[in-house]
Protein backbone atom coordinates (compact mmCIF):
# COMPACT_ATOMS: atom_id res chain seq x y z
CA UNK A 1 0.00 0.00 0.00
CA UNK A 2 1.19 3.33 -1.10
CA UNK A 3 0.85 6.51 0.67
CA UNK A 4 1.21 10.38 -0.01
CA UNK A 5 1.24 12.87 2.68
CA UNK A 6 0.69 16.89 1.65
CA UNK A 7 2.44 19.41 3.75
CA UNK A 8 2.63 23.01 3.21
CA UNK A 9 5.35 25.50 4.89
CA UNK A 10 4.26 28.05 6.80
CA UNK A 11 6.04 30.53 9.40
CA UNK A 12 6.26 29.47 12.81
CA UNK A 13 3.94 32.65 14.52
CA UNK A 14 4.35 33.47 17.98
CA UNK A 15 2.71 35.97 19.58
CA UNK A 16 2.53 38.49 17.51
CA UNK A 17 2.19 38.49 13.61
CA UNK A 18 4.34 41.54 11.98
CA UNK A 19 3.57 42.00 8.35
CA UNK A 20 6.01 42.49 5.17
CA UNK A 21 6.10 46.63 4.39
CA UNK A 22 4.16 45.72 1.00
CA UNK A 23 1.22 44.08 3.76
CA UNK A 24 1.44 40.98 1.46
CA UNK A 25 3.23 38.56 3.80
CA UNK A 26 4.33 37.82 6.93
CA UNK A 27 7.55 39.30 7.70
CA UNK A 28 9.35 35.96 8.59
CA UNK A 29 12.75 37.17 9.16
CA UNK A 30 12.86 35.95 12.96
CA UNK A 31 10.85 33.35 12.77
CA UNK A 32 11.27 29.66 11.93
CA UNK A 33 9.25 27.36 9.63
CA UNK A 34 7.34 24.45 10.10
CA UNK A 35 3.96 22.68 8.83
CA UNK A 36 0.58 23.04 10.66
CA UNK A 37 0.00 20.84 13.90
CA UNK A 38 -3.06 18.90 11.37
CA UNK A 39 -0.22 18.17 8.96
CA UNK A 40 2.20 16.71 11.93
CA UNK A 41 -0.58 14.20 12.58
CA UNK A 42 -0.88 13.30 8.57
CA UNK A 43 2.98 12.33 8.62
CA UNK A 44 2.97 10.24 11.60
CA UNK A 45 -0.60 8.90 10.55
CA UNK A 46 1.40 7.78 6.75
CA UNK A 47 4.38 6.51 8.48
CA UNK A 48 1.92 4.52 10.73
CA UNK A 49 -0.13 3.03 8.22
CA UNK A 50 3.52 1.60 6.67
CA UNK A 51 4.53 0.51 9.49
CA UNK A 52 0.98 -1.36 9.93
CA UNK A 53 1.08 -2.30 6.19
CA UNK A 54 3.97 -2.32 4.31
CA UNK A 55 4.15 -0.24 1.27
CA UNK A 56 6.29 3.28 0.23
CA UNK A 57 5.06 6.11 1.90
CA UNK A 58 5.68 9.56 -0.24
CA UNK A 59 5.39 13.68 1.07
CA UNK A 60 4.61 16.16 -1.24
CA UNK A 61 4.79 19.81 -0.91
CA UNK A 62 4.85 23.24 -3.45
CA UNK A 63 6.29 26.22 -2.59
CA UNK A 64 9.26 28.16 -2.45
CA UNK A 65 12.37 26.18 -2.98
CA UNK A 66 13.32 26.24 0.83
CA UNK A 67 10.06 23.84 1.81
CA UNK A 68 12.66 20.88 1.30
CA UNK A 69 13.26 21.75 4.94
CA UNK A 70 9.70 20.62 5.76
CA UNK A 71 10.32 17.46 3.22
CA UNK A 72 13.37 16.64 5.26
CA UNK A 73 11.59 16.74 8.05
CA UNK A 74 9.05 14.17 7.60
CA UNK A 75 11.39 11.80 6.02
CA UNK A 76 13.11 12.23 9.27
CA UNK A 77 10.19 11.18 10.93
CA UNK A 78 10.34 7.78 8.34
CA UNK A 79 8.45 8.61 5.25
CA UNK A 80 10.43 7.32 2.29
CA UNK A 81 11.22 9.99 -0.08
CA UNK A 82 9.94 13.62 -1.45
CA UNK A 83 8.13 15.50 -4.23
CA UNK A 84 8.81 19.29 -4.52
CA UNK A 85 6.94 21.64 -6.84
CA UNK A 86 9.38 24.23 -6.21
CA UNK A 87 7.38 27.91 -6.78
CA UNK A 88 9.01 30.80 -7.22
CA UNK A 89 7.58 32.00 -3.56
CA UNK A 90 4.39 33.01 -4.66
CA UNK A 91 1.27 32.20 -2.96
CA UNK A 92 -1.27 29.44 -5.00
CA UNK A 93 -4.88 30.05 -4.43
CA UNK A 94 -6.45 26.56 -3.69
CA UNK A 95 -7.73 25.25 -7.68
CA UNK A 96 -3.58 26.07 -8.46
CA UNK A 97 -2.34 23.94 -5.50
CA UNK A 98 -4.70 21.70 -6.53
CA UNK A 99 -4.10 21.27 -10.23
CA UNK A 100 -0.23 21.04 -8.82
CA UNK A 101 -0.86 18.00 -6.67
CA UNK A 102 -3.27 16.71 -9.32
CA UNK A 103 -0.80 16.59 -12.03
CA UNK A 104 2.41 15.00 -9.55
CA UNK A 105 -0.05 12.49 -8.43
CA UNK A 106 -0.41 11.41 -12.09
CA UNK A 107 3.01 11.60 -12.73
CA UNK A 108 3.83 8.73 -10.41
CA UNK A 109 4.54 5.06 -11.30
CA UNK A 110 2.48 3.62 -8.13
CA UNK A 111 -0.65 4.69 -7.67
CA UNK A 112 -1.57 5.65 -4.01
CA UNK A 113 -4.13 3.65 -1.79
CA UNK A 114 -4.44 6.86 0.42
CA UNK A 115 -3.65 10.47 -0.10
CA UNK A 116 -3.43 12.56 3.44
CA UNK A 117 -3.66 16.00 4.25
CA UNK A 118 -4.59 17.87 6.98
CA UNK A 119 -7.82 19.33 7.47
CA UNK A 120 -6.84 23.26 6.31
CA UNK A 121 -3.48 24.71 6.14
CA UNK A 122 -2.31 26.93 9.20
CA UNK A 123 -1.90 30.25 6.66
CA UNK A 124 -4.52 30.40 4.09
CA UNK A 125 -7.03 28.06 5.66
CA UNK A 126 -9.09 27.03 2.39
CA UNK A 127 -10.88 24.05 3.40
CA UNK A 128 -10.61 22.81 0.35
CA UNK A 129 -7.93 21.43 -1.19
CA UNK A 130 -8.11 17.84 -0.16
CA UNK A 131 -11.81 17.67 -1.58
CA UNK A 132 -10.60 19.59 -4.96
CA UNK A 133 -7.49 16.61 -5.23
CA UNK A 134 -10.33 13.99 -5.02
CA UNK A 135 -12.66 15.07 -7.53
CA UNK A 136 -10.24 15.76 -10.01
CA UNK A 137 -9.10 12.23 -9.35
CA UNK A 138 -12.59 10.77 -8.90
CA UNK A 139 -11.41 9.45 -5.57
CA UNK A 140 -13.81 9.56 -2.34
CA UNK A 141 -12.61 12.18 -0.06
CA UNK A 142 -13.74 12.34 4.36
CA UNK A 143 -12.21 15.37 5.76
CA UNK A 144 -11.49 15.79 9.39
CA UNK A 145 -10.42 12.37 10.78
CA UNK A 146 -9.81 11.93 14.01
CA UNK A 147 -9.49 8.41 13.57
CA UNK A 148 -8.26 6.02 10.87
CA UNK A 149 -8.23 2.77 10.39
CA UNK A 150 -7.18 0.35 6.71
CA UNK A 151 -8.99 -2.28 6.65
CA UNK A 152 -8.66 -4.59 3.35
CA UNK A 153 -9.31 -3.00 0.87
CA UNK A 154 -11.52 -0.13 2.65
CA UNK A 155 -10.52 3.56 4.78
CA UNK A 156 -12.61 3.39 8.35
CA UNK A 157 -12.64 7.03 9.00
CA UNK A 158 -14.28 8.48 12.30
CA UNK A 159 -14.87 12.32 13.07
CA UNK A 160 -16.35 14.44 15.60
CA UNK A 161 -19.34 15.56 15.63
CA UNK A 162 -21.81 17.57 17.80
CA UNK A 163 -21.97 15.19 20.95
CA UNK A 164 -20.11 12.09 19.17
CA UNK A 165 -18.58 10.47 16.12
CA UNK A 166 -19.50 10.27 12.71
CA UNK A 167 -18.26 6.88 10.84
CA UNK A 168 -17.62 6.63 7.48
CA UNK A 169 -16.47 3.82 5.13
CA UNK A 170 -14.89 4.50 2.09
CA UNK A 171 -13.28 2.68 -0.17
CA UNK A 172 -9.71 2.40 -1.10
CA UNK A 173 -7.91 4.12 -3.18
CA UNK A 174 -9.48 7.61 -1.13
CA UNK A 175 -8.49 10.69 0.37
CA UNK A 176 -8.64 11.71 3.57
CA UNK A 177 -7.67 15.11 5.66
CA UNK A 178 -6.78 14.80 9.17
CA UNK A 179 -7.26 16.84 12.20
CA UNK A 180 -4.59 17.42 15.17
CA UNK A 181 -5.45 15.04 17.87
CA UNK A 182 -6.18 11.81 15.60
CA UNK A 183 -2.52 11.02 16.30
CA UNK A 184 0.20 12.07 18.82
CA UNK A 185 3.35 12.83 16.42
CA UNK A 186 6.86 11.09 17.40
CA UNK A 187 9.43 13.33 17.53
CA UNK A 188 12.61 12.75 14.81
CA UNK A 189 15.61 10.67 15.70
CA UNK A 190 19.05 11.20 15.35
CA UNK A 191 19.42 8.78 12.66
CA UNK A 192 16.51 9.32 11.12
CA UNK A 193 17.96 12.96 10.94
CA UNK A 194 20.89 11.64 9.27
CA UNK A 195 19.06 8.81 6.92
CA UNK A 196 16.23 11.86 5.68
CA UNK A 197 19.63 13.66 4.15
CA UNK A 198 20.13 11.09 2.16
CA UNK A 199 16.62 9.72 0.78
CA UNK A 200 15.59 11.20 -2.85
CA UNK A 201 13.76 13.88 -3.37
CA UNK A 202 12.17 14.72 -6.75
CA UNK A 203 11.95 18.37 -7.89
CA UNK A 204 8.93 19.66 -10.75
CA UNK A 205 8.07 22.99 -11.86
CA UNK A 206 4.85 24.19 -11.20
CA UNK A 207 2.68 24.82 -14.35
CA UNK A 208 2.14 29.09 -15.03
CA UNK A 209 -1.84 29.57 -13.65
CA UNK A 210 -3.41 32.27 -12.80
CA UNK A 211 -5.15 32.36 -8.83
CA UNK A 212 -8.73 33.15 -9.81
CA UNK A 213 -8.61 34.40 -5.64
CA UNK A 214 -6.19 36.50 -5.43
CA UNK A 215 -4.54 37.59 -2.08
CA UNK A 216 -4.32 41.54 -2.44
CA UNK A 217 -2.93 42.30 1.43
CA UNK A 218 -2.76 41.20 4.89
CA UNK A 219 -3.93 43.00 8.10
CA UNK A 220 -3.51 42.74 11.41
CA UNK A 221 -6.93 42.80 13.27
CA UNK A 222 -7.42 44.88 16.35
CA UNK A 223 -6.75 42.78 19.21
CA UNK A 224 -8.87 42.41 22.17
CA UNK A 225 -9.47 46.28 23.36
CA UNK A 226 -8.70 45.73 26.97
CA UNK A 227 -5.68 47.13 29.52
CA UNK A 228 -4.51 44.53 31.47
CA UNK A 229 -5.00 45.20 35.42
CA UNK A 230 -2.20 43.26 37.92
CA UNK A 231 -4.18 42.04 41.02
CA UNK A 232 -0.90 41.44 42.64
CA UNK A 233 1.66 38.65 43.16
CA UNK A 234 2.31 35.62 44.67
CA UNK A 235 -0.35 33.56 47.13
CA UNK A 236 -0.95 36.67 47.80
CA UNK A 237 -2.89 37.83 44.90
CA UNK A 238 -5.79 35.40 45.58
CA UNK A 239 -8.42 37.12 47.75
CA UNK A 240 -8.62 39.32 44.93
CA UNK A 241 -9.20 36.31 42.21
CA UNK A 242 -11.73 35.01 44.58
CA UNK A 243 -13.55 38.57 44.20
CA UNK A 244 -13.00 38.22 40.31
CA UNK A 245 -14.91 34.76 40.96
CA UNK A 246 -17.25 36.18 42.52
CA UNK A 247 -18.47 38.75 39.92
CA UNK A 248 -19.10 35.96 37.79
CA UNK A 249 -21.34 34.33 40.23
CA UNK A 250 -19.26 30.86 40.71
CA UNK A 251 -18.62 32.06 44.32
CA UNK B 1 -29.94 36.36 -6.86
CA UNK B 2 -27.86 35.80 -3.88
CA UNK B 3 -28.33 31.80 -2.76
CA UNK B 4 -27.22 30.62 1.17
CA UNK B 5 -27.19 26.69 1.58
CA UNK B 6 -28.91 26.77 5.14
CA UNK B 7 -27.63 24.30 7.93
CA UNK B 8 -30.65 22.77 10.29
CA UNK B 9 -31.17 20.44 13.07
CA UNK B 10 -34.46 18.83 11.70
CA UNK B 11 -36.41 21.55 12.48
CA UNK B 12 -34.99 25.10 12.74
CA UNK B 13 -32.14 26.69 10.64
CA UNK B 14 -28.85 26.77 13.00
CA UNK B 15 -28.00 30.06 13.93
CA UNK B 16 -24.63 30.31 12.21
CA UNK B 17 -26.99 29.82 9.17
CA UNK B 18 -29.27 33.10 9.98
CA UNK B 19 -25.94 34.79 10.56
CA UNK B 20 -24.98 33.87 7.03
CA UNK B 21 -28.42 34.76 5.81
CA UNK B 22 -28.13 37.98 7.12
CA UNK B 23 -24.67 38.43 5.18
CA UNK B 24 -26.04 37.22 2.21
CA UNK B 25 -28.94 39.73 2.49
CA UNK B 26 -26.18 42.42 2.70
CA UNK B 27 -24.49 40.75 -0.67
CA UNK B 28 -27.89 40.96 -2.60
CA UNK B 29 -28.33 44.79 -1.61
CA UNK B 30 -25.04 45.50 -3.18
CA UNK B 31 -25.91 43.69 -6.09
CA UNK B 32 -29.89 44.68 -5.89
CA UNK B 33 -30.37 40.59 -6.01
CA UNK B 34 -33.08 38.69 -3.72
CA UNK B 35 -32.26 36.32 -1.16
CA UNK B 36 -32.69 32.98 -1.90
CA UNK B 37 -32.27 29.47 0.16
CA UNK B 38 -31.32 26.10 -0.19
CA UNK B 39 -32.78 23.66 2.16
CA UNK B 40 -32.35 20.05 2.14
CA UNK B 41 -33.88 16.73 3.50
CA UNK B 42 -36.85 15.33 4.85
CA UNK B 43 -37.57 18.53 7.07
CA UNK B 44 -36.58 21.07 4.83
CA UNK B 45 -39.90 22.38 3.73
CA UNK B 46 -40.76 22.61 7.89
CA UNK B 47 -37.16 24.45 8.58
CA UNK B 48 -37.80 26.91 5.14
CA UNK B 49 -41.07 28.21 6.61
CA UNK B 50 -39.76 30.02 9.39
CA UNK B 51 -36.77 31.96 6.86
CA UNK B 52 -39.30 34.68 5.18
CA UNK B 53 -38.35 36.61 8.85
CA UNK B 54 -34.79 36.79 7.67
CA UNK B 55 -35.39 38.09 4.30
CA UNK B 56 -35.69 34.90 2.38
CA UNK B 57 -38.07 35.62 -0.51
CA UNK B 58 -37.66 32.14 -2.36
CA UNK B 59 -36.54 29.10 -0.58
CA UNK B 60 -35.22 25.73 -2.54
CA UNK B 61 -36.23 22.93 -0.70
CA UNK B 62 -34.89 19.11 -1.71
CA UNK B 63 -36.97 16.58 0.23
CA UNK B 64 -35.19 14.01 0.10
CA UNK B 65 -34.49 11.31 2.82
CA UNK B 66 -30.79 10.25 1.40
CA UNK B 67 -30.10 13.62 2.32
CA UNK B 68 -30.77 13.77 5.60
CA UNK B 69 -27.42 12.05 6.80
CA UNK B 70 -24.47 13.62 6.55
CA UNK B 71 -23.83 13.26 2.80
CA UNK B 72 -21.40 16.23 1.50
CA UNK B 73 -21.46 14.72 -1.78
CA UNK B 74 -25.08 14.45 -2.13
CA UNK B 75 -25.37 18.08 -0.36
CA UNK B 76 -23.20 19.76 -2.72
CA UNK B 77 -24.64 18.12 -5.88
CA UNK B 78 -28.38 19.03 -4.56
CA UNK B 79 -26.85 22.40 -4.35
CA UNK B 80 -25.40 22.93 -7.53
CA UNK B 81 -28.27 21.71 -9.03
CA UNK B 82 -30.94 24.29 -6.98
CA UNK B 83 -28.03 26.90 -7.69
CA UNK B 84 -27.66 26.26 -12.01
CA UNK B 85 -32.05 26.13 -11.62
CA UNK B 86 -32.17 29.56 -10.20
CA UNK B 87 -29.54 31.45 -11.74
CA UNK B 88 -27.26 31.85 -8.56
CA UNK B 89 -24.59 34.45 -8.73
CA UNK B 90 -23.25 34.27 -5.35
CA UNK B 91 -23.63 30.96 -3.58
CA UNK B 92 -22.55 30.92 0.30
CA UNK B 93 -22.80 29.04 3.44
CA UNK B 94 -21.57 29.57 7.11
CA UNK B 95 -17.99 28.58 7.41
CA UNK B 96 -18.61 25.93 9.84
CA UNK B 97 -17.31 22.23 9.52
CA UNK B 98 -20.49 21.29 7.09
CA UNK B 99 -20.30 24.63 5.88
CA UNK B 100 -16.74 24.42 4.74
CA UNK B 101 -17.24 21.06 3.25
CA UNK B 102 -19.98 21.58 1.25
CA UNK B 103 -19.10 24.73 0.05
CA UNK B 104 -15.69 23.60 -1.29
CA UNK B 105 -17.35 20.67 -2.92
CA UNK B 106 -19.53 22.96 -5.11
CA UNK B 107 -15.87 24.71 -6.04
CA UNK B 108 -14.35 21.33 -6.76
CA UNK B 109 -17.48 20.35 -9.04
CA UNK B 110 -18.13 23.82 -11.01
CA UNK B 111 -14.13 24.63 -10.86
CA UNK B 112 -14.92 27.95 -9.57
CA UNK B 113 -13.02 29.24 -6.78
CA UNK B 114 -14.05 29.62 -3.28
CA UNK B 115 -13.41 31.58 -0.16
CA UNK B 116 -13.54 30.28 2.88
CA UNK B 117 -14.41 32.48 5.96
CA UNK B 118 -15.29 35.69 4.95
CA UNK B 119 -16.23 38.87 7.52
CA UNK B 120 -16.63 40.78 4.74
CA UNK B 121 -17.72 41.17 1.04
CA UNK B 122 -17.53 44.32 -1.60
CA UNK B 123 -20.16 43.09 -4.47
CA UNK B 124 -17.83 44.65 -6.69
CA UNK B 125 -16.32 44.21 -10.09
CA UNK B 126 -14.17 42.83 -9.00
CA UNK B 127 -15.76 41.01 -5.99
CA UNK B 128 -13.61 41.18 -2.87
CA UNK B 129 -13.71 39.65 0.16
CA UNK B 130 -12.16 40.01 3.56
CA UNK B 131 -11.39 36.59 4.61
CA UNK B 132 -10.03 34.80 8.13
CA UNK B 133 -6.47 33.81 7.73
CA UNK B 134 -4.88 31.68 10.78
CA UNK B 135 -7.88 31.35 12.47
CA UNK B 136 -8.75 34.63 12.74
CA UNK B 137 -5.46 35.78 13.54
CA UNK B 138 -4.90 37.61 10.48
CA UNK B 139 -7.18 39.10 7.69
CA UNK B 140 -7.15 38.79 3.87
CA UNK B 141 -8.32 40.96 1.62
CA UNK B 142 -8.77 38.71 -1.83
CA UNK B 143 -10.27 38.95 -5.20
CA UNK B 144 -12.15 36.06 -6.47
CA UNK B 145 -13.18 36.06 -10.07
CA UNK B 146 -15.84 33.01 -9.69
CA UNK B 147 -19.04 32.20 -11.50
CA UNK B 148 -20.78 31.94 -9.33
CA UNK B 149 -19.32 33.77 -6.75
CA UNK B 150 -18.38 30.70 -3.61
CA UNK B 151 -18.00 32.33 -0.19
CA UNK B 152 -18.40 31.28 3.17
CA UNK B 153 -19.39 33.47 6.40
CA UNK B 154 -16.68 33.15 9.28
CA UNK B 155 -19.68 32.33 12.35
CA UNK B 156 -20.42 35.19 14.66
CA UNK B 157 -18.71 37.77 12.04
CA UNK B 158 -22.46 39.30 11.63
CA UNK B 159 -25.22 38.72 13.68
CA UNK B 160 -28.12 36.92 12.94
CA UNK B 161 -31.26 39.58 12.13
CA UNK B 162 -34.76 39.38 11.38
CA UNK B 163 -36.16 42.00 8.96
CA UNK B 164 -38.79 44.73 9.80
CA UNK B 165 -41.04 43.59 7.52
CA UNK B 166 -40.77 40.19 5.89
CA UNK B 167 -41.90 39.77 1.89
CA UNK B 168 -44.24 36.61 1.43
CA UNK B 169 -41.80 33.69 1.04
CA UNK B 170 -41.96 31.18 -1.98
CA UNK B 171 -41.21 27.88 -1.28
CA UNK B 172 -39.98 26.13 -4.84
CA UNK B 173 -39.41 22.07 -4.71
CA UNK B 174 -36.54 20.85 -6.74
CA UNK B 175 -36.46 17.71 -7.56
CA UNK B 176 -32.84 17.30 -7.27
CA UNK B 177 -31.04 13.86 -9.17
CA UNK B 178 -28.62 12.06 -6.79
CA UNK B 179 -26.32 9.77 -8.05
CA UNK B 180 -25.02 6.69 -6.60
CA UNK B 181 -21.36 8.30 -6.92
CA UNK B 182 -22.88 11.06 -5.05
CA UNK B 183 -23.42 8.85 -1.82
CA UNK B 184 -20.21 7.30 -1.56
CA UNK B 185 -19.15 9.11 1.37
CA UNK B 186 -21.92 8.96 3.65
CA UNK B 187 -22.03 8.66 7.58
CA UNK B 188 -22.75 5.13 8.14
CA UNK B 189 -23.19 5.31 12.03
CA UNK B 190 -23.30 8.33 14.90
CA UNK B 191 -21.85 7.06 18.16
CA UNK B 192 -22.61 9.14 20.70
CA UNK B 193 -19.89 10.24 23.35
CA UNK B 194 -20.48 10.00 27.11
CA UNK B 195 -20.83 13.54 28.55
CA UNK B 196 -18.86 13.20 32.03
CA UNK B 197 -17.93 16.54 32.50
CA UNK B 198 -18.75 20.25 32.03
CA UNK B 199 -17.84 20.39 28.43
CA UNK B 200 -14.89 23.22 27.63
CA UNK B 201 -17.73 25.01 24.74
CA UNK B 202 -19.99 24.95 27.85
CA UNK B 203 -18.29 26.28 30.83
CA UNK B 204 -18.70 29.43 32.73
CA UNK B 205 -15.06 29.32 34.16
CA UNK B 206 -12.58 27.40 32.19
CA UNK B 207 -8.98 26.89 33.95
CA UNK B 208 -6.38 26.26 31.52
CA UNK B 209 -2.71 25.53 31.78
CA UNK B 210 0.07 25.50 29.59
CA UNK B 211 4.17 24.95 29.59
CA UNK B 212 4.42 26.64 33.02
CA UNK B 213 2.43 23.68 34.73
CA UNK B 214 5.62 21.35 33.63
CA UNK B 215 3.77 18.23 33.18
CA UNK B 216 0.90 16.19 33.72
CA UNK B 217 0.81 15.95 37.29
CA UNK B 218 1.06 19.50 37.61
CA UNK B 219 -2.59 19.69 36.13
CA UNK B 220 -4.14 18.13 39.15
CA UNK B 221 -4.30 21.80 40.96
CA UNK B 222 -5.61 23.44 38.09
CA UNK B 223 -8.74 20.72 38.12
CA UNK B 224 -9.29 20.60 41.78
CA UNK B 225 -9.56 25.35 41.37
CA UNK B 226 -11.84 24.24 38.25
CA UNK B 227 -13.91 21.80 40.52
CA UNK B 228 -14.14 24.14 42.87
CA UNK B 229 -16.37 26.73 40.61
CA UNK B 230 -17.46 24.56 38.37
CA UNK B 231 -15.60 24.99 35.55
CA UNK B 232 -13.33 23.12 33.04
CA UNK B 233 -9.65 22.45 32.32
CA UNK B 234 -8.16 22.95 29.16
CA UNK B 235 -4.56 23.83 27.78
CA UNK B 236 -2.55 25.24 24.90
CA UNK B 237 -1.06 22.98 22.14
CA UNK B 238 2.55 22.72 24.22
CA UNK B 239 0.27 20.20 26.62
CA UNK B 240 -0.97 18.17 24.27
CA UNK B 241 1.91 17.81 21.78
CA UNK B 242 3.64 16.40 25.05
CA UNK B 243 1.45 14.33 25.80
CA UNK B 244 0.32 16.12 29.38
CA UNK B 245 -3.43 15.99 28.44
CA UNK B 246 -5.57 14.39 25.57
CA UNK B 247 -6.27 16.41 22.84
CA UNK B 248 -9.78 17.22 23.07
CA UNK B 249 -8.28 19.63 25.88
CA UNK B 250 -6.86 21.87 23.51
CA UNK B 251 -7.94 25.62 23.25
CA UNK B 252 -6.11 26.84 20.42
CA UNK B 253 -6.79 27.14 16.15
CA UNK B 254 -5.89 23.24 15.51
CA UNK B 255 -8.38 22.66 19.47
CA UNK B 256 -11.50 24.10 20.73
CA UNK B 257 -12.83 27.56 20.73
CA UNK B 258 -14.32 28.89 24.03
CA UNK B 259 -16.00 31.24 25.21
CA UNK B 260 -16.68 31.11 28.97
CA UNK B 261 -17.13 34.02 31.63
CA UNK B 262 -13.82 34.12 32.90
CA UNK B 263 -10.45 32.19 31.43
CA UNK B 264 -8.45 31.83 33.79
CA UNK B 265 -4.97 31.06 31.74
CA UNK B 266 -1.90 29.64 34.08
CA UNK B 267 1.18 29.01 32.61
CA UNK B 268 0.36 30.17 28.84
CA UNK B 269 2.49 32.51 27.21
CA UNK B 270 -0.09 33.37 24.30
CA UNK B 271 0.64 32.66 20.94
CA UNK B 272 -1.44 33.63 18.42
CA UNK B 273 -2.33 29.76 17.79
CA UNK B 274 -3.59 29.45 21.36
CA UNK B 275 -5.20 33.28 21.01
CA UNK B 276 -7.78 32.01 18.23
CA UNK B 277 -9.38 29.29 20.76
CA UNK B 278 -9.59 32.02 23.73
CA UNK B 279 -10.71 35.08 22.09
CA UNK B 280 -14.16 34.45 22.91
CA UNK B 281 -13.91 34.82 26.64
CA UNK B 282 -15.46 37.64 28.12
CA UNK B 283 -12.87 38.27 30.46
CA UNK B 284 -8.89 37.04 30.98
CA UNK B 285 -7.06 36.32 33.98
CA UNK B 286 -3.58 35.35 33.54
CA UNK B 287 -1.17 33.48 35.89
CA UNK B 288 2.28 34.16 34.97
CA UNK B 289 5.77 34.44 35.89
CA UNK B 290 6.50 36.70 33.38
CA UNK B 291 4.62 40.16 33.30
CA UNK B 292 5.82 40.61 29.74
CA UNK B 293 4.21 37.26 28.27
CA UNK B 294 1.99 38.31 25.33
CA UNK B 295 -1.08 36.44 27.42
CA UNK B 296 -0.52 38.96 29.68
CA UNK B 297 -0.75 41.66 27.66
CA UNK B 298 -4.05 40.21 26.03
CA UNK B 299 -5.16 39.51 29.74
CA UNK B 300 -7.99 42.14 31.48
CA UNK B 301 -6.36 40.82 34.74
CA UNK B 302 -3.13 39.23 35.82
CA UNK B 303 -1.38 37.89 38.41
CA UNK B 304 2.53 37.79 38.35
CA UNK B 305 3.80 34.79 40.40
CA UNK B 306 4.65 30.67 39.95
CA UNK B 307 1.03 29.16 39.07
CA UNK B 308 2.32 26.32 41.43
CA UNK B 309 1.38 28.28 44.30
CA UNK B 310 -0.99 30.50 43.00
CA UNK B 311 -3.37 27.90 42.18
CA UNK B 312 -3.83 26.18 45.27
CA UNK B 313 -3.90 29.95 46.84
CA UNK B 314 -7.20 30.58 44.73
CA UNK B 315 -8.48 27.42 45.61
CA UNK B 316 -8.01 27.53 49.43
CA UNK B 317 -9.40 31.09 49.64
CA UNK B 318 -11.98 30.06 47.63
CA UNK B 319 -13.00 27.62 50.35
CA UNK B 320 -12.31 29.77 53.19
CA UNK B 321 -15.01 32.08 51.21
CA UNK B 322 -17.61 29.76 51.42
CA UNK B 323 -16.51 28.54 55.18
CA UNK B 324 -15.58 25.57 54.44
Amino acid sequence: MNVLVCVKRVPATGGRIALTEDGRAIDAKFLGFTVSPHEECAVEEAVRLIEAHGGESVVLTLGPPESEEQVRDALALGIGRGVLIATDGAECDPQSTAAEIVAAVRAQEAPFALLLFGNESADAGGFQVPVRVARALGLPCVVGAKALEVQGAAAVVRREAAGGWEEFEVALPAVVSVKEGINLPRYPSVPGRLKAKKKPVDRRDPAARANRLQLRRLQVPQGRDQQVTILGEGPDAAPKVVELLRSVGVV
Amino acid sequence: MVLVFVEHDGERALETSLQALAFGRGVGEALSEPLHAAILGSEALSVAGRLAAHGVVVAHVAVDGRLDDVAPDGWASALAQIADASGARVVMASGTEAGNEVLARLGARLDQPMAANCIRADAGDPFVVLRQRWGGSLLEEASIDGSPILLTVAPHAVQAEEVPSPASLEVRPNDVAIDDEDLRVRVREVVARESDSISLSDAKVVVGGGRGVGGPDGFRALEELAGLVGGAVGCSRVATSAGWRPHHDQIGQTGNRIAPELYIACGISGASQHMVGARGAKRILAINTDRDAPMVAQADFAVIGDLHLVVPAISEAVRAARGG
